[in-house]
């Protein structure tokens, strides 16, 4: 019997994730006796944000909002994702859902988040103060709440020592500082990138955003486009680095923590990070001085910088019975008050363009970030195409088969290129 | 004395068994009874295995599901695309290869270590201190062993810091990142979790086989290792066989460790069938691919779990 338990484990790992196909559409908003109506919220905010931060601000909109009542479904980002894709399935998903950009296309496909398009409308929501909308064939369905954006990290002792006197601010600058930082020797090296295949997102944070940073792109027409000149120079500005062993050991394995890790650690010089981890870094290694700018680009460019970003975006499932109620919500959290407390408690950037962070006046360091964030402009490129997720793993393998020495960068962005078109 | 009895009206004519007759019917409570019994079992295994495995069934024939909302009959194509990817053959090829080692390793080291376990040369002490060591790994859930591992295989881990310090490695091996090592990286962390199992059950194997078996042997003029084989292989041949296919069914399915240790990388070197339909299912979005994905492994362990079954049987 434990055999035949063993051998069904694997069928249900499929079958665990949805009830079935037809969807039934029940919608998950329920009614109390008393009339009240009472949302449900996913998300995988609450766990990372300080206790009873989120809980708190519920709080206040159910107090300025009688007979709305909201309940938090939480969970790690993983399970949330999860949970959705399965309630996405089962008509049962949350009528507030946290969203992820690379999740959006999957569930507009499926008809499972509504268009807030027409609910800002009939609303007469000013859409002017948000900072961005993800938008598929002119309808917005996620709009980001805070932003973690991406800027080059560096560590200023090892600069120092390197004789590197300012942070680099093109990709000589760079080559030039990652080699004297590894020429100190012992286990120091210039840089880390983490290209793991269990969460490829180093695809997105630390090697599309060379790209990014120069205003390269990977699309033409919202269509794949990875053999065009910016990628092929971005492919081969990290192979050189790869090649001159100008990398920390592990990348083909290594993970986003790992990688903050290796630069809490002081051995390596530069990194590509999120702001997210300001706090993180500092309470491992109190003693670390670091510096943040913006990423460098290709040289000679003086244009707009883009900057990689992830959102914690918010959307409305379609089978909610409580729209109207829903974006209420949705609005609470993008007014300046609250998207500024919000941005504050997850030390990032507001999705409100009049919101300002409390951090950003008390912290040199985030007052940086945020000029660089100002000055260019928040870019992803995987926000919105269809199994993001999938296709940074597909470009990961590739890169990794030609940083191995397997084939070439020509081969290896035609081979992604087949790849990424196969889901277009 | 004799005693005659007449045939009732009740009474069959027809052949097979019948109620001895003047034995009361059972009443209909007593006749339900033992369903009642069984019922709540038979309820979880219809609902936890039974509609599961169906319902996978069912979607590994439709072109796609849960992603599409009228899913159209594909018949067998999912099986045809996914028995004729590469993918899948080389994270066949790389199960086979883990599962494998792993199980002949597994039984090596477990035998070697309950026989320690069960020599008369150690005082109680010391083998209890060894049995609490070397059952260490069986306690840790795959999450601890595989982040203990990742930080002991980093390439700037204890390890590494070991090799090189006594002399033993130049530079810094990538062990979980370099292609040509890291399936036996990962293999050999699945040996070190997986062995205690057997050391356990061996053991208790060991301390069953009677005493009279071996003074018969050394009577004989047996040396120690025409005892071993002799004696203790074939007395715990029904544990080694029935812990073999149990292992075999587990070690295919591996997915935890895959996972958070490689994600089936560097490239695909380690990836397993187990990653492979999660990757199918949860990053592509292709349930019914997936589905065809795990039926197929369904099927292979329903194979093994059937030998499994019949040599149970065979025993009893």
């Amino acid at each position: 019997m434990s055999a035949l338990l063993c051998a069904a484990t694997t069928v249900m790992l499929v079958a665990a994730c949805g009830g079935g196909s037809s969807g039934g559409s029940t919608g998950t908003a329920g009614a109390s006796a008393g009339g009240d109506v009472t949302l449900e919220f996913s998300q995988w905010w609450e766990p990372e944000l300080p206790a009873n931060a989120l809980r708190g601000m519920m709080d206040e909109f159910e107090a300025a909002n009688p007979g709305i009542k909201v309940k938090l479904l939480s969970g790690p980002y993983a399970s949330t994702k999860e949970q959705s894709v399965a309630g996405a399935a089962a008509g049962t998903m949350a009528d507030v859902v946290g969203l992820d950009g690379a999740w959006v296309s999957d569930f507009v496909k499926q008809g499972a988040i509504t268009d807030l398009s027409k609910l800002m409308k009939d609303s007469a929501y000013d859409e002017s103060q948000l900072a961005a909308q993800i938008k598929i064939n002119n309808a917005t369905y996620m709009i980001p709440v805070v932003n973690f954006v991406y800027p080059l990290f560096t560590n200023d002792d090892l600069l120092k020592k390197a004789g590197v006197n300012a942070p680099p601010t093109n990709r000589t600058e760079f080559l030039d500082a990652a080699k004297k930082i590894t020429a100190l020797g012992g286990d120091t090296k210039g840089w880390v990138v983490p290209l793991s295949l269990e969460a490829p997102n180093g695809i997105q944070n630390d090697v599309m955003a060379w790209n990014w940073a120069s205003c390269g792109t990977m699309l033409k027409d919202g269509k794949p486009d990875l053999t065009n000149a910016d990628v092929k120079e971005t492919v081969e500005f990290v192979k050189g680095m790869w090649d001159a062993k100008l990398v920390a050991p592990g990348a083909l394995t290594m993970k986003e923590q790992d990688k903050v890790e290796e630069f809490t650690n002081g051995r390596v010089g530069m990194m590509i990070d999120s702001l997210a981890h300001v706090t993180l870094i500092r309470e491992s290694n109190p003693n670390l001085k670091f510096s943040i700018s913006a990423i460098p680009a290709k040289d000679g460019y003086s244009g707009k910088r883009g900057i990689p970003y992830a959102s914690w975006g918010i959307g409305i499932s379609e089978n909610s019975k409580h729209k109207a109620e829903a974006f209420k919500l949705v609005s609470f959290l993008m007014n300046e008050k609250n998207n500024s407390k919000l941005a504050s408690v997850a030390n990032a950037f507001p999705g409100n363009t009049t919101a300002v962070p409390d951090f950003v006046q008390n912290d040199d360091l985030f007052k940086a970030a945020f000029d660089i964030y100002k000055a260019g402009y928040p870019a992803n490129e995987f926000t919105g195409l269809p199994v993001a997720e999938e296709l940074m793993r597909s470009f990961d393998e590739e890169l990794q088969k030609t940083l191995n020495g397997d084939q070439t960068v020509d081969e290896m962005l035609t081979n992604a290129q087949a790849g990424w078109t196969k889901n277009f | 004395m004799s005693t005659s009895v007449k045939a009732g009206p009740r009474q069959s004519p027809r052949p097979g068994p019948t109620r001895p007759i003047g034995t009361p019917r059972k009443p209909w409570r007593r006749r339900v009874e033992p369903y009642v019994y069984v019922f709540p079992t038979v309820l979880l295994m219809v609902v936890l295995m039974l509609v599961p495995i169906v319902m996978v069934i069912r979607y590994s024939l439709y072109d796609n599901v849960i992603m599409k909302k009228e899913p159209v009959l594909a018949g067998i194509a999912n099986y045809t695309e996914i028995l004729t990817d590469p993918d899948f053959w080389n994270a066949v090829k790389n199960t086979a290869f883990f599962t494998g080692t792993s199980v002949v390793a597994h039984l090596v080291l477990g035998m070697a270590f309950a026989m320690m376990l069960n020599t008369p040369l150690l005082g109680n002490v010391t083998k209890a201190i060894f049995r609490v060591l070397f059952i260490l790994p069986w306690l840790f859930t795959v999450a601890i062993i595989a982040v203990l591992w990742r930080l002991l295989l980093n390439p700037n881990g204890v390890l590494n810091y070991l090799l090189q310090t006594w002399g033993l490695a130049d530079s810094k091996v990538e062990w979980l990142a370099d292609p040509n090592l890291a399936l036996y990286a990962v293999t050999f962390i699945n040996i070190w979790s997986g062995y205690p199992f057997y050391m356990m059950s061996l053991l208790a194997g060991l301390q069953g086989i009677p005493r009279d078996l071996y003074e018969a042997a050394t009577v004989d003029g047996a040396s120690y290792w025409q005892r071993w084989w002799n004696v203790t292989v074939p007395q715990l041949r029904p544990i080694i066989v029935s812990i073999a296919m149990l292992d075999v069914i587990f070690t295919t399915q591996q997915f935890a460790l895959i996972w958070m240790t490689t994600g089936g990388g560097p490239i695909n070197v380690t990836e397993m069938l187990s990653t492979f339909t999660y990757k199918l299912a949860f990053n592509r979005y292709q349930f019914s691919l997936a589905s065809a994905s795990a039926v197929i492994i369904f099927v292979f362990s329903m194979v093994l779990a059937f030998f499994y079954v019949r040599y149970q049987k065979a025993r009893d």
